[in-house]
């Protein structure tokens, strides 16, 4: 009996001590939160940073741009996170949320954009897309036609049918499955782009978002999109096959594959390096994360971090991030940067 | 007397469709142990079939040969030469030797990218510790890059090999032949944390986790969840109050264990401040999940002692106190160890309320204590099965073979303690 009573005692004794000893330690590890389009490329970073220092590798936690904002401006202080990736700009809202709780000095670094493209065999048509169009071609409920303000099941099966300057070829895209980050993305950016050029449906996005955001984001379910694999190498060979299918994938991809396969131009801009970073191609978004000033001497290895993401082999034209997918700013505008990030520049709020 | 007999006539007659009803019955029942069995024998041989392969790791071994001027390295102990240093170029060179036509720009890419990424740091750190092996050559292993693992280990599956290119197919095949790339047991899987890349991804980290997460959860759970069960069955007067402790806590063992991450969040990271991602608030919150299940079958095994045992006591002089803990609570702990065990290992494959408080991460080191970052096993599982390199994918299964290891042993051990230990009266 004496037995069971000494080890029940030390069950709890050892309990309560985990429960009770003090949460508010120092702590070694630098803690990122944020956006799931930044988190490939910082993982990458994280961990060679931790393979060639001798920092522990920092943590990273996937909690979407919003989310990653929101924890970082809780407050100053190590339960708070030190850095937060976004795959948008800060709003001004967030950045008085920041300061409000006394997150004064931010250091925003802007590490390079992220492009997604339609491409078809080089041995088809060149073809110039607006969003509009591909909204038409790919939306399960399109305005209808006809005219009037309802809409309908997305009749088009021919380019030729949505806009006569369109070559006349059957509609067959292919794309990546929900599951994938470029679905998000283009659902986000090309999808939305052109459902909000129309009237009807830009109208709705205040008086229902909910029902805006289904019929923005819903692809067709009725053929001439089909779901590929994650397997990018399968629908090159069958784009090569097929010249007048189009797919859609990462910039990273086109370039690789250059030669075999050529990009639409969308609303007449051909994504290039310096369209998809210089915000001119509309299929793009650019890639940031944010520094907590305060944090930086208290946890160990910030500074080193970042050094090492901004370093050339990390974000230059042939660093290892290109390699994940990344397209990387102009080299002026890298320079700048990283020198900004060296001394910590903190934001002011008026470049929001 | 005619009334008589087509009574028995009634009951010849309904007999036989009695007997097909029952039958009927039996064979449903059959159907549906059939349909169990065959949804958990698909689901095995699938996790098997697709994660065998995780426990194989593809090596290259190579003669390396360590150049000073291939490297740019004059002084392996000055730290400035080591940071500015190209590790690769040994490695190149020494799949050069068994290429020689591989020269040029992307060729020696292509060459490069036939090992793991690791494999410069680790030509670093032997250098690093042994400076005297400069301008030697040193036989070195080095785990293969994921695509050459992939195309190894489904030689005769195409669909596998698209992301090498033809040349490096050759090299390959070449390589296997000689027996310079060759398959061995991966123990890099149990050795360590979490990684990018499938070959250098091991879980570790995940296993040290789930540890140190259950270590917590069972020193909270278990002595106050007997704590709470032994005053509510021999103490707790019966009345409004008791019962309606009794419900809320039927209630809280069916509440959903996201809600309880949502309180881990508000209450001890949100007030007490502690730190996210750690051991000790994944483990707390797992214990409050997990409180009402001890209680429920605490109060059980304490109710299925024999009265006349506490009698039997008391008759003799005994205490209530007395009673209880030297009568009751031994007869009763086999079966409060089993709940207590089928609550944990409900507790170890939970990933829902973690996710709020930050143990869904990326980690590579391993966890060193309680409030070091850390993930769990089903976590670990759940992000490889979300990562789109093939590596992973077989990663995601051997990590699910490793969690039902496991769960099966912790409830083989449940069953084998209330076996041993549990007496009939």
């Amino acid at each position: 009996m004496i037995k069971l009573k000494t080890a029940l005692t030390t069950v709890a004794l050892a309990g309560s001590i985990a429960a009770v000893s003090t949460p508010a330690m120092a702590r070694d590890t630098i803690n990122i939160v944020g956006s799931s389009t930044v988190y490939p490329f910082a993982t990458v970073v994280a961990e060679r940073f931790g393979r060639n220092t001798d920092f522990p590798t920092p943590k990273l936690e996937s909690t979407g741009s919003g989310g990653g904002l929101k924890l970082f401006c809780e407050g100053v202080g190590t339960q708070h996170p030190d850095i937060t990736n976004a795959s948008r700009r800060m709003k001004i809202s967030e950045f008085e949320n920041c300061q409000a709780n006394g997150v004064k000095e931010i250091t925003e670094v802007r590490i390079g954009a992220d492009g997604i493209v339609m491409a078809n065999s080089s041995e088809g048509e060149k073809i110039d897309l607006s969003l509009k169009h591909v909204f038409l071609a790919l939306a399960k409920d399109v305005p209808n036609p006809d005219g009037g303000n309802e809409l309908v099941a997305n009749p088009y099966q021919n380019w030729s049918e949505i806009d006569s300057s369109l070559p006349d070829m059957e509609i067959s895209v292919m794309g990546p499955p929900p599951t994938s980050g470029t679905r998000d993305a283009f659902v986000e950016l090309a999808m939305e782009g052109g459902c909000k050029q129309f009237e009807m449906i830009a109208a709705m996005e205040d008086a229902n978002e909910d029902k805006f955001k289904s019929v923005c984001h819903s692809i067709r379910e009725d053929g001439p999109f089909v779901e590929a694999g994650e397997n990018d190498n399968l629908i090159v060979q069958r784009l090569v096959q097929d010249p007048e299918t189009l797919g859609i994938f990462g910039y990273s991809f086109l370039m690789e594959n250059r030669g075999q396969i050529q990009a639409a131009t969308i609303d007449g801009v051909e994504p290039t390096p310096e369209s998809i970073s210089g915000d001119e191609y509309p299929v793009a978004r650019s890639l940031w994360f944010y520094i907590k000033k305060a944090h930086v001497g208290v946890v160990p290895g910030i500074q080193e971090y970042v050094a090492e993401f901004t370093s050339e082999g990390t974000w230059g034209d042939n660093g290892y991030l290109v390699d994940v997918g990344l397209i990387p700013l102009p080299r002026e505008q890298r320079m700048a940067t990283a020198k900004r990030v060296k001394d910590l520049e903190p934001m002011t709020g008026q470049e929001l | 007397m005619t009334d008589q007999r087509s009574q028995a006539e009634i009951v010849r007659q309904s007999l036989k469709r009695r007997y097909r009803k029952e039958r009927r019955f039996r064979l449903y029942g059959i159907l549906a142990i059939f349909i169990a069995l065959a949804s958990l024998f698909i689901l095995f041989a699938d996790i098997i079939g697709k994660g065998h392969t995780g426990f194989v790791k593809t090596t290259i071994t190579l003669d390396v040969p360590l150049n000073s001027d291939a490297m740019y390295l004059d002084d392996p102990t000055d730290k400035d030469q080591i940071s500015m240093a190209d590790f690769s170029a040994p490695i190149i060179a020494a799949l050069q030797t068994h290429f020689p036509e591989a020269e040029g720009g992307s060729a020696r890419r292509e060459l490069a990218r036939m090992v793991g990424s690791y494999a410069p740091s680790e030509v670093r750190r032997l250098l690093e510790k042994n400076p005297e092996l400069l301008n030697t050559t040193q036989t070195m292993e080095f785990l293969a890059h994921d695509t050459v693992s992939v195309y190894v280990k489904h030689a005769d599956n195409p669909s596998y090999s698209i992301r090498l290119s033809e040349r490096q197919q050759g090299w390959v095949d070449e390589l296997v032949e000689k027996g310079v790339i060759d398959t061995s047991f991966n123990d890099v899987l149990f050795s360590r944390g979490d990684s990018r890349e499938p070959g250098n991804a091991g879980i570790l980290g995940a296993i040290v986790g789930s540890l140190l997460t259950m270590l917590v959860t069972l020193a909270i759970s278990f002595p106050m969840g007997i704590a709470a069960a032994i005053y509510l069955e021999e103490f707790a007067p019966q009345n409004r109050i008791t019962d309606f402790i009794e419900v809320n806590i039927n209630n809280l063992a069916a509440v959903p264990s996201i809600i309880f991450g949502l309180l881990g969040l508000a209450v001890f990271i949100g007030l007490f401040g502690m730190p996210r991602s750690v051991p000790v608030v994944g483990g707390l919150v797992l214990a409050l999940m997990t409180l009402p299940t001890i209680i429920i079958s605490s109060r059980a095994a304490i109710k299925s002692v024999p009265p006349s045992i506490r009698e039997a006591a008391e008759g003799i002089g005994a205490s209530k106190m007395q009673v209880v803990l030297h009568h009751v609570v031994p007869l009763a702990m086999p079966g409060m160890l089993t709940g207590s065990i089928i609550g944990m290992a409900q507790a170890l494959g939970e990933t829902a309320p973690l996710l709020l408080i930050g143990m869904v991460a990326f980690i590579v080191d391993v966890p060193d204590g309680f409030f070091s970052s850390a993930t769990v096993l089903p976590v670990q599982i759940y992000l490889w099965a979300s990562s789109s390199e093939q590596g992973f994918v077989e990663l995601a299964s051997a990590g699910i073979m490793v969690l039902l290891a496991f769960m099966i042993s912790m409830n083989a051990l449940a069953i084998w303690l209330r076996k041993r230990l549990e007496r009939r009266w």
